[in-house]
């Protein structure tokens, strides 16, 4: 079976009397181990169907079966300790903990999954030499560049070795040279094996992908392998 | 996630806030402290006017009863006075008492009499309180001997020209000298000093217990008051008998002064406790208004807190989402901002805690015995986390309930 099962998924929004349709009924499944980039124009719903595949959001009507579990029938702490141990999320804008060192948000999860405090700093370090911050452990993310921050937050991602990873545009607010830097990596987690679901703009970035779905208003307008 | 854990992230993470907003915090917890410095003076004060009065009525037995025409406590003129007319507790009623008693540890009538001065040679004392007892006395009212020795039964029945006197008295006559065996005057009666009590203090706020002479009864009834109404003190030595002995003795009472089935007493048996009672009731009138101001003042503080714990909540909205979208559970937000509030009022029930301390030393030079015991410092800093988890109860409500993509859409 299929890591990710989304059958006629549906996301409305009320807005005002209004609904809103963000998603009309996508219906894809996703194997492990598979690159997909996932693009479309803007408002088509791409940042929607990340939110409801990453457990962030529910759908409207539709199911969704992530790892053999039907996602509908989850309570709150179930969902949260999926968004914990399955999904590691990487955002636009970072969200990392502003107040905290680079280690402490990425002990963040650990703590979160119960890990021991005598294990937590090496497995934290280990994650953040990972992707080449060994020494911007105890830096704080005012004091670091965009793609160190987005590195912080992809070890954050990483650390509870999630079966997927979710990168909603992560390079969309860094410049190419350190944008290439994080697909870099991206590719070397492909390399062993990782589940990659990358929102973009860009065609270049989704071309490193193995597979490209093109999102048009809240619909699936063509899923397509990468030659 | 185990709690332990949850509690110590919890405190972690309120520090860093709390730091991050130092003057916020300070300010909003003005309200706090001053409603925790109203709680622990409150109780302070309760506390001092509690052991000032079991301290001032200690001179009473616990387990002694007190049978008196009158009742200590009277509600109305009227009971007063009709009270007044009642038959004397005569002597040979205390006798009959004596006798018709089992098991107690003693029995003792006591007649009061003030007198104007007791002189030796040319030293004199101003006016002292004279009481008319038998050799059981030292028995029924606890006092010890600093020297010398108590009357016997012999000499307390027989008109004897004899005395203990008090601390005071004797200082004043004797100074250094012994008293012992030297006479000294009281009217026209010239009484043998046979032992001096230790100093006992003085109680219900300045009664002096070492300004007392006490000479055998007879000699009271002959020389000083004759026929008076005794107050008999009756020592029951077992306080898990004093009800019983109370029965016992009321009935007696009643057969030895022929009052009819039916009737009314015309005596009372007064208690340690019934004055215990009568404070009791004037304490808590003070508690109740006392905790009902300092409700309010926590209260008005607690919603401060809920305010800024709302904010708090608002400002860290996208942290929550952050959070929650890599694995907090809604429990866990929940304790977060539990512990933060409860922290901040902590910190607040520390500082007042410190300047009600300081209150307290004050009011020290004023009265010396106040204090202010660690069960208060407790009950305060208690009541501060409290407040705090009441208060803070809301605002985390809000944002364990969270949806993460909704908390993490809002910037
Ligand atoms: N919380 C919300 N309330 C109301 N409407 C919403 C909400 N979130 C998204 N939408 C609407 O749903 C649609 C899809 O939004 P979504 O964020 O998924 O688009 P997107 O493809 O990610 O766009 P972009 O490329 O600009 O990020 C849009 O029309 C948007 O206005
Ligand atoms: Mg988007």
């Amino acid at each position: 079976m299929s890591l990710i099962c989304l059958d006629s998924i549906c996301r409305r929004y009320e807005m005002g009397g209004e609904t809103v349709h963000a998603l009309r009924g996508v219906t894809l499944s996703i194997e492990r181990g598979e690159y997909v980039a996932i693009m479309g124009p803007s408002g088509s719903g791409k940042s929607t169907l990340m939110n409801i595949i990453g457990c962030l959001d529910t759908p409207s009507s539709g199911t969704y079966v992530l790892n053999g579990n039907a996602v509908a029938e989850m309570d709150d702490n179930d969902l949260a300790d999926i968004r914990n141990r399955e999904i590691g999320f990487v955002f636009q804008t970072f969200n990392l903990l502003s107040r905290s060192t680079a280690l402490r948000n990425v002990e963040l999860p650990l703590i979160y999954a119960g890990v021991d405090i005598d294990e937590r700093g090496d497995i934290a370090r280990a994650a953040l030499a990972d992707v080449g911050l060994a020494d911007r452990v105890e830096h704080r993310p005012d004091e670091m560049s965009g793609g160190q921050r987005q590195r912080v937050a992809l070890a954050r991602a990483l650390v509870n070795k999630p079966s997927i990873l979710l990168a909603d545009e992560p390079t969309g607010n860094l410049d190419s040279k350190t944008g290439d830097e994080i697909l870099a990596l991206f590719d070397a987690l492909h390399a062993k094996g990782n589940t990659l679901i990358v929102v973009t703009h860009e065609e270049d970035v989704a071309r490193r992908a193995r597979r490209i779905i093109r999102i048009r208003d809240g619909l699936v307008a063509s899923d397509e392998a990468v030659s | 996630m185990s709690i332990i854990t949850e509690i110590v992230e919890g405190v972690r993470i309120s520090w860093e806030a709390l730091r991050g907003n130092l003057m916020r915090s300070v300010l909003t917890t003005v309200g706090i402290v001053i409603g925790i410095v109203a709680v622990t003076l409150m109780a302070t004060a309760l506390e001092y006017l509690n052991t000032a009065f079991r301290d001032a009525i200690s001179f009473l037995g616990t387990d002694v009863l007190y049978v008196d025409r009158n009742e200590w406590f009277v509600d109305s003129n009227r009971r007063f006075d009709r009270m007044q007319r009642r038959e004397k507790i005569t002597l040979a009623q205390v006798r009959e008492v004596e006798e018709g008693l089992g098991n107690v540890r003693g029995v003792a009538p006591t007649v009061m009499h003030g007198v104007d001065g007791l002189r030796y040679g040319d030293r004199s004392t101003g006016m002292v309180l004279m009481i008319g007892t038998n050799d059981q006395f030292i028995i029924t009212d606890g006092v010890a001997l600093a020297s010398g020795r108590f009357m016997t039964k012999a000499e307390a029945e027989a008109n004897r020209d004899l005395c203990v006197i008090g601390a005071d008295i004797a200082e004043k006559l004797f100074d250094k000298e012994s008293p012992l065996g030297k006479r000294i005057t009281a009217g026209d009666e010239r009484l043998e000093v046979i032992g001096v009590f230790e100093r006992r203090g003085s109680v219900l706020g300045g009664m002096s217990l070492d300004n007392q002479i006490v000479i055998p009864i007879q000699k009271m009834t002959r020389s000083f008051r004759g026929d008076p109404s005794c107050v008999i003190q009756v020592k029951v030595g077992d306080t898990g008998r004093i009800a019983e002995t109370r029965e016992e003795l009321r009935g007696l009472m009643r057969k030895i002064r022929r009052i009819p089935p039916g009737g009314e007493d015309d005596f009372a048996i007064n208690q340690q406790e019934a004055l215990v009672g009568q404070f009791g009731k004037v304490s808590a009138i003070i508690a109740t208004a006392g905790f009902f101001i300092t409700g309010l003042s926590l209260f008005v503080g607690g919603i401060g807190i809920m305010n800024i714990m709302f904010v708090s909540v608002a400002e860290r909205t996208q942290e929550i989402g952050v959070r929650k979208a890599i694995g907090a559970r809604n429990r866990t937000v929940l304790m977060q901002f539990l512990i933060e509030a409860a922290a901040i009022c902590l910190l607040g029930g520390i500082v007042a805690v410190i300047i009600a301390r300081g209150l307290v030393e004050v009011a020290r030079i004023y009265l010396p015995k106040v204090g202010m015991s660690w069960h208060v410092v407790l009950l305060a800093l208690i009541v501060a986390i409290a407040t705090g988890l009441i208060s803070g109860f809301l605002p985390a409500w809000r944002a364990a309930r969270m949806r993460p993509v909704d908390a993490l859409r809002k910037d």
